[in-house]
């Protein structure tokens, strides 16, 4: 595992928030790419909808203009009416509602497992997410995306000196979170917000509940001092995987640091046995507070 | 220990009861299998709030559920010290966070928070703005005088003011005839569509105006000096023919209510933009979020304020074609407005906004 290299990105996104209760709660920034696709996501759905909801218009306009001018005349402003409405909720409601909302997160974060809350205050204090930070937020996201796409969609670009002008001061606001440590767009500097992920964990089976195999597979305290807790999550992770090609070579791997001939056919028994027992002398010794972290340390 | 609790909202079939707690050999496994239970029935209540359905949640559930987060954050705080299972702390950390975003999220209904939105917070909150309010009104009275001056000097500029569409009859050297024209009713135009496009259009506009005081406010008051500019110029057009009192009461109609709207929007942008600039003992970020907050309660009330003036625009000035009577609704409406965030005070003894915790 290439944990050094896969640790690295995300420790820079990694926050602390504390609960009133003192309990630390790890938080993770959502990446700049989740965000963006996020986006994507949400834009590509409201476009989706937009165009289906217009094909339907233009059917049902085209239905009334066969009947009678005249009399279909209310028909047409009512759709007129609500053509206007739809696209002006298109622009400010949909992000809005969504992220007012229990999940806070529009369809497009859910999607991609992440959230939008409160920025931890000072000593990660962990706030609340208040309706004005989420209305404040979304207000920003005109001239953050609609100004910008609305600009590059109609050739604002060609328009010169005020063009190039316009263009560079869009761009500010959509290259902001790329200058900031906490990848925070202008919505979130405003409104003291960040987005961060939010996974949904399911809880695994216990490990120890197997028969106990302490008889069969005796591990002495030198043998089970080789290795710490990094290498213990490894081994967790092998186990509940179960993949047989990647337990045999675990398995020889520890055999060949302990010195122990490695049997065939019970790799699962064998990892199994080693891992309840190194885990049990690694949390004995958490218990009196020494802890081991990998097997260097 | 464990009664199962009664789940009816979980859909997904039941997780099967954990084995007994003493079959586990690890006494950390005995720890998490003694609580296992009780993680589980909070994150069934959790799923249910996440997906909106409190209704369906049973009432001993609800009571339950700052008892059952305490009661999973402090095995969370126990598990960190004592087990080495990552797949039982990824779950504990994972259940902790989701059930911390529900206990402290926004807590007041809809409903509740437009009552207290109304009843006093909106206008304490324009009443704190008040310096801003005063720098964003005096710098559209300047645009409307440089819209006005630049057009007096020379005709040209309106031109250069007043985009192409808006303009049609209303140009200098156009005639009284023409240009009161202008000022008439409805013409058989569609009143409602044009109230809705008035209002989506305006909402933009406020927006934009709020939004763009990120950059220090500077884009706010050009944007406020250009828009009001339009006016002027209109205005000398008007004044020109002697149509000036009966201009401004066809524009007071909706433009007291409007043009209030977009002032509060103007000094929203200009206040994220001075506590950006102007952060003080805060830190910038601080100071800026905070700022943030309150200009966006204000721009709630904008376009509450714009749908108003819309309504009045797409309305009102359209079937009410008698000067005398425009400037009455339109005075009214600015009179309104002024006792509306001048006096409505919050009633004293109620509990201020929720704390931020």
């Amino acid at each position: 595992m290439s944990t050094a290299a896969a640790a690295l990105p995300l420790d820079r996104r990694s926050r602390t928030l504390v609960t009133p209760e003192g309990v630390d709660l790890p938080l993770t920034l959502a990446s700049r790419g989740a965000r963006a696709g996020a986006l994507l996501l949400d834009l590509l759905l409201v476009g989706g909808v937009l165009f289906a909801l217009a094909a339907l218009a233009v059917l049902i306009g085209h239905g009334l203009f066969a009947v009678d001018l005249t009399r279909a005349r209310p028909a047409l402003e009512l759709l007129a009416v609500l053509g206007i409405l739809v696209l002006f909720l298109a622009r400010f409601g949909y992000f809005l509602l969504f992220e007012l909302g229990p999940r806070g997160a529009t369809p497009g974060k859910r999607a991609l497992g992440i959230r939008v809350a409160a920025r931890p205050g000072p000593g990660g204090s962990g706030r609340r997410l208040t309706a004005e930070a989420v209305i404040a937020r979304n207000l920003m996201r005109d001239v953050e995306v609609f100004l910008p796409a609305g600009f590059l969609l109609t050739g604002g670009a060609e328009a010169g000196v005020t063009g190039a002008a316009t263009f560079v001061w869009l761009a500010v606001f959509v290259l902001f979170p790329f200058f900031n440590r906490d990848a925070l767009r202008a919505g979130d500097l405003v409104a003291g917000t960040c987005v961060v992920e939010a996974p949904r964990v399911a809880l695994p089976a216990a490990l120890s509940l197997v028969e106990d195999r302490s008889a069969t597979y005796r591990f002495g305290p030198a043998e089970l001092a080789v290795y710490g807790e990094r290498e213990l999550t490894v081994l967790e992770g092998v186990l509940r995987a179960g993949d047989p090609v990647a337990m045999r070579q675990v398995m020889e791997a520890i055999c060949r640091k302990i010195g122990w001939e490695p049997g065939t056919g019970d790799e699962r028994l064998f990892l199994e046995a080693f891992y309840a027992a190194l885990r049990a002398h690694l949390e004995r010794g958490l218990r009196f507070g020494r802890r081991r972290r990998d097997k260097f340390g | 220990m464990a009664l199962m609790p009664s789940l009816p909202f979980f859909r997904a079939p039941e997780p099967a009861p954990p084995p007994e707690v003493e079959a586990a050999s690890l006494r950390s496994d005995r720890f998490r299998l003694a609580r296992e239970t009780d993680w589980r029935r909070l994150e069934a209540i959790v799923s249910a709030l996440e997906r909106g359905r409190v209704r369906r949640i049973s009432d001993t559930d609800l009571l339950a559920l700052p008892v059952l987060y305490r009661q999973a954050a402090s095995s969370l705080s126990v598990a960190r010290e004592t087990t080495l299972d990552s797949g039982t702390l990824a779950y504990l950390e994972a259940l902790v966070r989701r059930a911390w975003f529900q206990v402290y999220g926004p807590r007041t209904g809809l409903f509740a928070w437009a009552r207290r939105f109304l009843g006093g917070e909106w206008s304490a909150v324009v009443r704190a703005l008040s310096a801003e309010i005063a720098i964003a009104v005096a710098v559209m009275l300047a645009g409307v005088a440089v819209g006005w001056l630049l057009v007096a000097a020379d005709t040209e500029w309106f031109y250069a003011l007043v985009p192409g569409d808006f303009a049609d009859v209303r140009q200098p050297g156009a005639t009284r005839e023409a240009l009161a024209g202008t000022l008439g009713g409805a013409e058989g135009n569609s009143l409602a569509v044009f109230a809705t496009y008035l209002f989506s259009n305006n909402t933009a506009v406020a927006v934009l105006a709020f939004a763009t005081g990120f950059a220090f406010g500077i884009p706010t008051l050009l944007l406020l000096v250009f828009n009001m500019a339009l006016l002027g110029a209109m205005l000398w057009v008007f004044a020109e023919a002697g149509l000036a009192p009966e201009f401004l009461a066809w524009l007071s109609v909706h433009g007291t209510t409007e043009i209030g709207a977009i002032a509060l929007a103007g000094a929203a942008g200009l206040h994220v933009g001075r506590a950006m600039a102007f952060p003080g003992e805060r830190p910038v970020l601080a100071a800026a979020a905070e700022a943030g907050r309150r200009a966006a309660l204000v721009m709630v009330g904008v376009v509450l304020m714009l749908a108003i003036a819309g309504l009045l625009e797409g309305y009102a000035r359209q079937l009410v074609t008698d000067p005398g009577a425009r400037a009455a609704i339109g005075g009214a409406m600015a009179l309104f407005w002024l006792v509306y965030f001048g006096l409505l005070r919050r009633t004293p003894g109620k509990p201020s906004r929720e704390d931020r915790a």
